[in-house]
């Protein structure tokens, strides 16, 4: 206790909860850091049937954090549909192409049940995907041998990012046709976009609009604000791009 | 003097209006971030971030920059500390009644305060933790989002109930707006506190100058 008639004022009682108060949330706040994963995904497995069934949206207000954030770069994006969809395979390959969502839809669909992993943190466990492997798009495309990096632009007219040639032909990056069993809306990038299953989200480039053969990797748009151009979730795979 | 009592010094004042806009900022670009709609027809998810991100990180500098004035800092130490009274008059239904001599601060202002000043601390860490990925482990930053998305619902509800409270009491807001109340709101809302500076003992004389 404090002398009354300092220079601070008149003596204060009571007890210092309101600084307990303080310690004990920010105390909390830390234990959610190291332990809140495991907490959340139980408590998603609670509220997304409820989510699924609630026809009044209001379980849409509670923070639960294995659901899709949906994130765009630049103001409107057009929207496009069967009709007005094309995707342009070209720069460093043999045979350009154009290709329909129907063209897409006639190609060999491989399926995967995998995560989708932001790097902010949020994920959505076991998404069901489907689409074409990037590395059938690239063997009709056939690179010419200067080429050693593919790169994604969208229809949104700003957003772009690239993987090795290497990374690009691997099994589970495909041109995604479907995720959540349905065709893709346009808020998660549709109708088509990238889904890049070994590594954070940003590689997953939405409303895909061309995949551009080059002879080296360029920094994408989170790159060049300050996201790694290496984006594997497993940081063993990483070979330093 | 007659009539009014000055309730708020400049820096007390100064304080909360800054970090009231910079609040209001951060919740609505919050909005932005977080829902999915106002997301895809807003855009431009990099500068929203940014201010976002920079209206959080400014936050907490007028809180700690107040503290250059000794009017803010007692008013910090009469929020800090809660008497038996005021776990009383949070338990009272009749506590608007008076019955309860409540001081410069009721006990739901003082949790209002607490609550506030620990969330704010919370989501800053988080916050810092989701921004720079490099700084921690995978987990670590999920468990932050969850934090974050938690504190933020609690703070946004916090900001809120304090908004409703300011506008059913205009003599309040206009506390906070002026400076000053008048002297009979302040005997029926914060008696103790009237007492104190209405008729000042010697001791505390210079609570009730201006």
């Amino acid at each position: 206790m404090r002398a009354a008639a300092g220079d601070d004022g008149p003596e204060v009682d009571g007890k210092p909860i309101g600084r307990r108060t303080i310690l004990g949330l920010i105390a909390l706040a830390g234990a959610g850091v190291v332990g809140g994963k495991a907490v959340q995904d139980g408590l998603s497995k609670v509220l997304a049937p409820i989510e699924l069934r609630d026809p009044t949206g209001l379980t849409g207000l509670i923070p639960n954090g294995n659901s899709f954030r949906f994130y765009s770069v630049t103001g409107a994006v057009p929207t496009k549909n069967a009709q007005t969809y094309r995707l342009a395979i070209d720069g460093m390959v043999t045979n350009t192409a154009s290709y329909t969502l129907a063209d897409l839809q006639a190609m060999p669909q491989t399926k995967l049940v995998r995560d989708f992993q932001c790097v902010t943190g949020w994920y959505v466990p076991q998404v069901h995907w489907s689409g074409v492997r990037l590395s059938t798009l690239l063997d009709r495309a056939a690179p010419t041998p200067g080429a050693r990096a593919v790169r994604f632009r969208s229809f949104d007219g700003t957003y772009t990012e690239s993987l090795s040639l290497e990374q690009a032909r691997l099994d589970d990056v495909i041109v995604a046709l479907q995720m959540l069993d349905g065709p893709i809306t346009h808020n998660h990038g549709g109708p088509v976009r990238m889904y890049v299953a070994p590594m954070y989200g940003y590689k997953s480039t939405k409303w895909l609009s061309g995949i551009e053969l080059t002879a080296k990797v360029e920094q994408g748009y989170w790159e060049d604000r300050g996201y790694p151009v290496d984006a594997f979730l497993d940081p063993a795979r990483g070979h330093g791009a | 003097m007659t009539g009014t009592v000055r309730r708020f010094g400049k820096a007390a004042r100064a304080v909360h209006w800054t970090v009231a806009l910079l609040m209001i900022i951060c919740i609505v670009t919050a909005a932005i971030l977080y829902n999915g709609s106002l997301e895809v027809a807003i855009g431009h998810r990099h500068l929203v971030e940014l201010i976002h991100v920079y209206s959080g990180f400014a936050l907490p500098v007028p809180i700690l920059l107040g503290a250059i004035s000794a009017a803010y800092r007692l008013d910090l130490r009469r929020l800090n500390r809660f008497t038996p009274g005021d776990w009383r008059w949070l338990r009272s239904r009749e506590r608007r009644d008076g019955s309860i001599k409540v001081g410069k601060f009721n006990a739901g202002q003082k949790l209002n305060a607490a609550l506030s000043g620990g969330a704010i601390a919370a989501l800053l860490g988080t916050g810092v933790i989701m921004y720079f990925p490099s700084l921690t482990r995978l987990s670590w930053r999920t468990g932050s989002t969850f934090v974050h998305d938690w504190f933020a619902l609690a703070v946004g509800l916090l900001v809120l109930g304090h908004i409703a409270y300011a506008l059913k009491d205009s003599e309040a807001l206009r506390g906070m707006r002026t400076g000053r109340v008048s002297a009979s709101w302040a005997r029926a809302e914060h008696a103790a506190w009237a007492d104190e500076v209405l008729e000042p003992p010697q001791d505390h004389e210079q609570e009730a100058l201006s």
